[in-house]
This record gives structure tokens, C-alpha cells and sequence, in this order.
């Protein structure tokens, strides 16, 4: 049961380990309101490592900060301790440019609501964050905007406006945003949330087929526990802390 | 919606912008041309002739009577004259012997000032034959050309016969060739002119002349210019400016007063603009938090709303030069004088058009700054919660 791809590592001197973690949190805390009578700790001394290539569930109840530590591990917070490394890289380190270009190439966002941008079309969505790192459009970032919506079943739909999809369609198309740039680490903030449980259930075999195919590491907040179920690992969130980690039963399929 | 709104208010802005500037253009260049159509932008006169006490002790009480100012040659006047010909700011010179004269037609006699001018150079510092209503701008040694309330007071027209008598006596009949307007009635009971030598005998300057006029490239600079001529010859130069200026004081009073309000105007269009781009960064907070996500910069997002306003700026006075046109051409056809011909020339000048949409694109630019910076600063957590 505990034999997890990267098992949790104990805090202090570091041990030697088999194949390197991709993310690798030791002792991360954040705490919001610091300095202010109401100063309160969302998360405690988190430790935590993912595997290359791992497909992770986070799950806990509302307010267990299941949000708060993707958004530091997204790079869009910064903890109020502890050390955040991303394929090694200190992330603490980094300048604001350097932590954009970090985000930028090294980690994909699903988000909770369908968060494409509404005034574009599917494809325009999907080139956003090629657009974003190159600066100007080109035909070879057109081809690879076309190939991820194809990977997602959405090539038909590549001229519609973002508002003119469907939930799970959208989020599919969120998907292939997130993969623009090849990420090595996608972070989904309960990808399936909104949707029915036929869409939910494509959407995250999608996830999965992508993650067998390139490699991408997951780690994934949902609710859904039978989805979760067919995740490499469980990690529960209880209270800002680490709780239990399941390795999931292998997948029947 | 707010952004067809705002666009249409930046055109207004626009508009009235281009308006109010071809009014000021139009309505000062007619303004000047009247008054400089019958004047020299600088007149050359011999220095004043003072008196000067011979006892240098320092007594105070001495009474020194002023001189008279007799009509004088302007000393070594081909030199000076060629000297300020040669002057990069000025376009033309003329000499003028010039003096009080009684012309004379029967009963009736009328004190005017006698003109004696080279055509050739004259006609080229104020357009004489322009303003001939009758006859030509013919200047023989018997010639003279009258203003058209003299050519009534005293019953002539052309061809006819006018004696003018000096104040030492002399005289001399001449034959109107021309009757010319000045636009002025002053200038029309007042000025007649004639040839260069005609004057100078009878006034009594041969070979001399009592001033230069002077036409220079670009009128504002008149003053400066009659500066310089005063320092590099010594000769009293009187510029348009001086002579006139309480006209020039009103000219640049409504200059000022009209800029002001151009300004104002200028100012609430990028007040108008930088309040629609803070409410746009508001309700574009969440789009603005995915593409941080999405590796955007700091600087991406701060480039799309600077652009966005200049965007703002531009289409608005595109619009706005339509309008101002439109306003332009309004006012030629609809505010005119009883015989049809516009008030006054609006010159809808393609630099003005050029300008504005310059001026407006960098408002909308300078206006996208704060709500930009604002954008640039959202932090991506709260942006995308939100």
C-alpha cells in the first residue's frame, strides 16, 4: 500500500534516491493575512514528491487547501516556508521572469471552471501559451495547435468560439492549451467538476492516454473518488496536512 | 458597447480638436492677411533725429526742445537694402519715397500721402495689382494710382486727370491709371501711389528714399528679424508686430485661449479612455489570470492594454477626422457671407488630420498606462479565483 513510485521522504539530510523526483516540496507552509490579527496557516510543513511520468489524485475536503497548494506548485504563489523544486530547480530562487518562464514551459493548467479565454476561437485557445512564449504567430505554431486539437478529438470544432462548446468539450480544449508547450507537469484543479459523469469520465481517459503517451507528470484535484481510483496515487489533504497516501488498485483496463 | 462608446467620445474629441484649429488657422491667416495686405511685414526708416544738449555738466534743468522730424533719405539705402535682400529670412525688399502731398481736381483739395514705389519691387512685398478695382497697376513717371473713397471725394476715374502739390510748392498734373482698394477706408482716402522718381522730385529726396519695406518668410518671426536688421545697419526697423501690437497681443490672446481649450478637450477624451480601461481591466481580470498562467509576463499583459488604448485613440480619430471634416466643410457651405463665398477659408489641412491622429493614438497610449500597470500587477491566484 505504501510502496508509492516516490515515496514521502523524511524531512532533513537528503537521501539517496532512485529515478529524480519531478517535484519535490519539503516542509512548505503558506499562511495568509501574516502580520494581521487573523493570521491563518492553510497548509503545514507539506512533504512531497512526484514521480516522473506519475498520475496523481489530491483529495480532501473544501478548505483542506487543495487549491492553495496547486497554485503554489503552479508557481503562482509563493510559500510562506519550505522548499518548492521543480526538476531540481530551487523554485524560491527565481526572479519573477525567470518564475514566469518556468510556468510558462514547465507546467500546464486545467482549471477548475472552463477557463478558456471566450472571445477566441478553440484554436486561438490552444496557440495562447505558444503565442505567449514566442511573441508572434507562425504556420509551424498553427500545425501544433491543430495536432493537439486533433489528440483531443476537437479538430472539427477549431473555429468555434470558445462559448459556443460544450463543458466537456471545453475542457478538452483546456487540455490541449495546457499541452501547447510540451509540459512536463500538468496541474488540474478538478478538471471534472462541472461536467456529467459521461464527460468526466472522457476527459480524464483523455488525461490518461496523454500521460501514457508523453509522459507528462499529473497531479490532478478532484472529488470524484471512483475517478480518483484509477489514478498511480491517492494523496489526501486533511487540514493543510499531508494524510493518507493510497496507491490506487491498478486499473482494470 | 463601452468600447463603441468611448470610441465615438475620443472622435468627438477629435473632432472638435480639428475644428477649433482649422477655425483658429483659418479665421487668424484671414484676420493677418487683411491687415498685412496693405502693410510691409517690416518698414526701414532713417534713424529719429534727436537733439542733443551741448552742455554735458549734467544740469537737469536744461530745456531741450524736440526736433522736428524732417522726411529724410535713409543713409547708403542701396546698401542696406541689398544687405537685408541678402538676409535668409526675407523674401522681398522695395524702396519707398514717401511724403504729405494736397492732390488737388478743381474746388476740391485732399491732404493724402504720396507713395513713390519701384512696381517691380513693390507689387512683390503687397500685391497692388490684386486689389485694382479699375484701370491697371500701370506706374509711368506721369502715372498715379488712387484709393477708391479718394477717386469718389474728389470725382475722378481712370484716365483722368489729378494735380498734386507739395508742401514747398512744387507740383506736378498726373493721369490715373488705376483706382485700387485697400480694404480699409483710411487707406482709401489716404494712400496714392506713384513712380519711384515722380515721388522723389516732388518731395524733394532725389536720389534717396524715406524707408524700405521689407516682406519676410514667416511673419511671426518679424520682430526678431527687424532686430537683426537694426543691429547689422543701424536703421530703424519697424515690424508688423510693433506697429500693430495691440492686434497682435488680441491674436495671441485668442491663440492661447484656444489651445487651452484644445488641451481640455484633449485631456477629458484621455480621462474617458484610461476610466474604460480600468473597468476593461476589471472585467477582464480572470482572462488576464489564465494567460499569467499560461507563462504570460508581467510585460505581455501591460503591452496588450497600452495597445489597446492606443488602439482606442487611433479609431477615434479616425472617426473623429471624418467628423472634423465633415464639420469643416459644414461651415464652408453654411456660415457665409451675403454673396455665397465662405465667411472666412477653412483650410482642412491633411497635417492637421495627420497630427491628431498622432496626438490621439499617443493619448489613448499615455491613458493605458496606469490601467495597464494595474493589469500587469494583478496577482494571477486572486485573478483567476475571482
Amino acid at each position: 500500500m505504501a510502496d508509492a513510485p516516490a515515496s514521502v521522504a523524511t524531512q532533513g539530510t537528503r537521501e539517496p534516491e532512485g529515478p529524480a523526483a519531478l517535484l519535490r516540496l519539503r516542509g512548505i507552509s503558506k499562511s495568509y493575512g501574516t502580520g494581521t490579527p487573523v493570521e491563518t496557516e492553510v497548509l503545514h510543513d507539506i512533504d512531497l514528491d512526484l514521480a516522473p511520468g506519475e498520475f496523481a489524485a489530491l483529495m480532501g475536503p473544501s478548505g483542506s487547501g487543495k487549491s492553495t497548494l496547486l497554485n503554489l506548485i503552479g508557481l503562482l504563489d509563493r510559500p510562506s516556508r519550505g522548499r518548492l523544486e521543480i526538476e531540481g530547480q530551487d523554485c524560491g530562487a527565481l526572479d519573477e521572469q525567470q518564475t514566469t518562464r518556468l510556468r510558462g514551459h514547465t507546467i500546464g493548467f486545467v482549471f477548475q471552471y472552463h477557463h478558456l479565454i471566450s472571445a477566441f476561437t478553440a484554436l486561438e485557445n490552444v496557440m495562447m501559451p505558444l503565442l505567449l512564449a514566442r511573441g508572434w504567430p507562425d504556420a509551424a505554431m498553427r500545425e501544433r495547435a491543430l495536432g493537439l486539437l486533433r489528440e483531443v478529438g476537437l479538430e472539427q470544432r477549431k473555429d468555434n468560439l470558445a462559448n459556443n462548446l460544450s463543458g466537456g468539450q471545453q475542457q478538452r480544449v483546456a487540455i490541449a492549451r495546457a499541452l501547447a508547450l510540451n509540459p512536463r507537469l500538468i496541474l488540474a484543479d478538478e478538471p471534472t467538476g462541472n461536467l456529467d459523469s459521461q464527460s468526466a469520465t472522457d476527459v480524464f481517459s483523455l488525461m490518461r492516454r496523454i500521460n501514457a503517451a508523453s509522459g507528462a507528470t499529473f497531479l490532478m484535484v478532484t472529488h470524484n473518488l471512483s475517478l480518483a481510483q484509477r489514478c498511480d496515487r491517492i494523496i489526501e489533504l486533511v487540514d493543510g496536512k499531508i494524510g493518507t497516501q493510497a496507491k490506487a488498485p491498478v486499473e482494470s483496463a | 458597447m463601452q468600447t463603441l462608446f468611448i470610441i465615438l467620445g475620443v472622435a468627438v474629441g477629435v473632432g472638435v480638436i480639428i475644428f477649433m484649429s482649422a477655425a483658429l488657422a483659418g479665421q487668424q491667416a484671414n484676420i493677418i492677411r487683411r491687415v498685412l495686405s496693405a502693410q510691409a511685414h517690416i518698414v526701414l526708416l532713417p534713424p529719429q533725429e534727436i537733439a542733443r544738449p551741448l552742455r554735458d555738466d549734467g544740469a537737469e534743468a536744461a530745456i531741450v526742445q524736440k526736433p522736428y522730424q524732417r522726411i529724410r533719405s535713409i543713409d547708403q539705402w542701396q546698401k542696406i537694402m541689398q544687405e537685408t535682400a541678402a538676409m535668409r529670412a526675407v523674401v522681398a525688399v522695395s524702396p519707398m519715397a514717401a511724403g504729405p502731398v494736397l492732390a488737388v481736381r478743381g474746388e476740391a483739395t485732399r491732404a493724402v500721402s504720396l507713395l513713390g514705389v519701384d512696381p517691380a519691387l513693390y507689387y512683390r512685398v503687397i500685391p497692388l495689382p490684386e486689389k485694382i478695382v479699375a484701370g491697371g497697376a500701370r506706374l509711368n513717371a506721369e502715372d498715379i494710382i488712387v484709393g477708391t473713397d479718394l477717386a469718389s471725394d474728389l470725382g475722378v476715374t481712370v484716365g483722368d486727370k489729378l494735380r498734386v502739390s507739395a508742401a514747398s510748392g512744387q507740383g506736378t498734373t498726373l493721369s490715373i491709371s488705376g483706382i485700387v482698394d485697400l480694404g480699409s477706408k483710411g487707406a482709401n482716402q489716404r494712400n496714392t501711389y506713384v513712380a519711384l522718381h515722380t515721388a522723389q522730385a516732388l518731395l524733394g529726396l532725389l536720389g534717396g528714399v524715406s524707408s524700405i519695406d521689407v516682406t519676410v518668410k514667416d511673419i511671426y518671426a518679424a520682430e526678431n528679424v527687424a532686430q537683426a536688421i537694426t543691429a547689422a545697419s543701424g536703421v530703424e526697423a519697424d515690424s508688423w508686430i510693433a506697429t500693430n501690437a495691440q492686434f497682435y497681443v488680441a491674436i495671441n490672446a485668442q491663440y492661447v485661449a484656444n489651445t487651452t481649450i484644445r488641451f481640455a478637450v484633449a485631456l477629458a477624451t484621455a480621462l474617458g479612455i484610461a476610466a474604460v480601461l480600468v473597468v476593461s481591466v476589471v472585467q477582464k481580470s480572470r482572462e488576464i489570470g489564465i494567460l499569467r498562467a499560461m507563462g504570460g509576463s508581467r510585460t505581455q499583459i501591460m503591452r496588450v492594454f497600452l495597445l489597446e488604448g492606443a488602439v482606442l485613440g487611433l479609431a477615434g480619430s479616425i472617426f473623429g477626422s471624418a467628423l472634423g471634416f465633415a464639420a469643416i466643410s459644414a461651415w464652408s457651405n453654411l456660415v457665409t457671407n451675403p454673396d455665397g463665398t465662405p465667411l472666412f477659408p477653412l483650410e482642412a489641412d491633411p497635417r492637421l488630420f495627420v497630427g491628431s491622429a498622432l496626438v490621439a493614438t499617443l493619448t489613448g497610449l499615455v491613458a493605458a498606462v496606469a490601467p495597464a500597470l494595474r493589469a500587469a500587477r494583478l496577482d494571477p491566484v486572486v485573478a483567476i479565483r475571482g
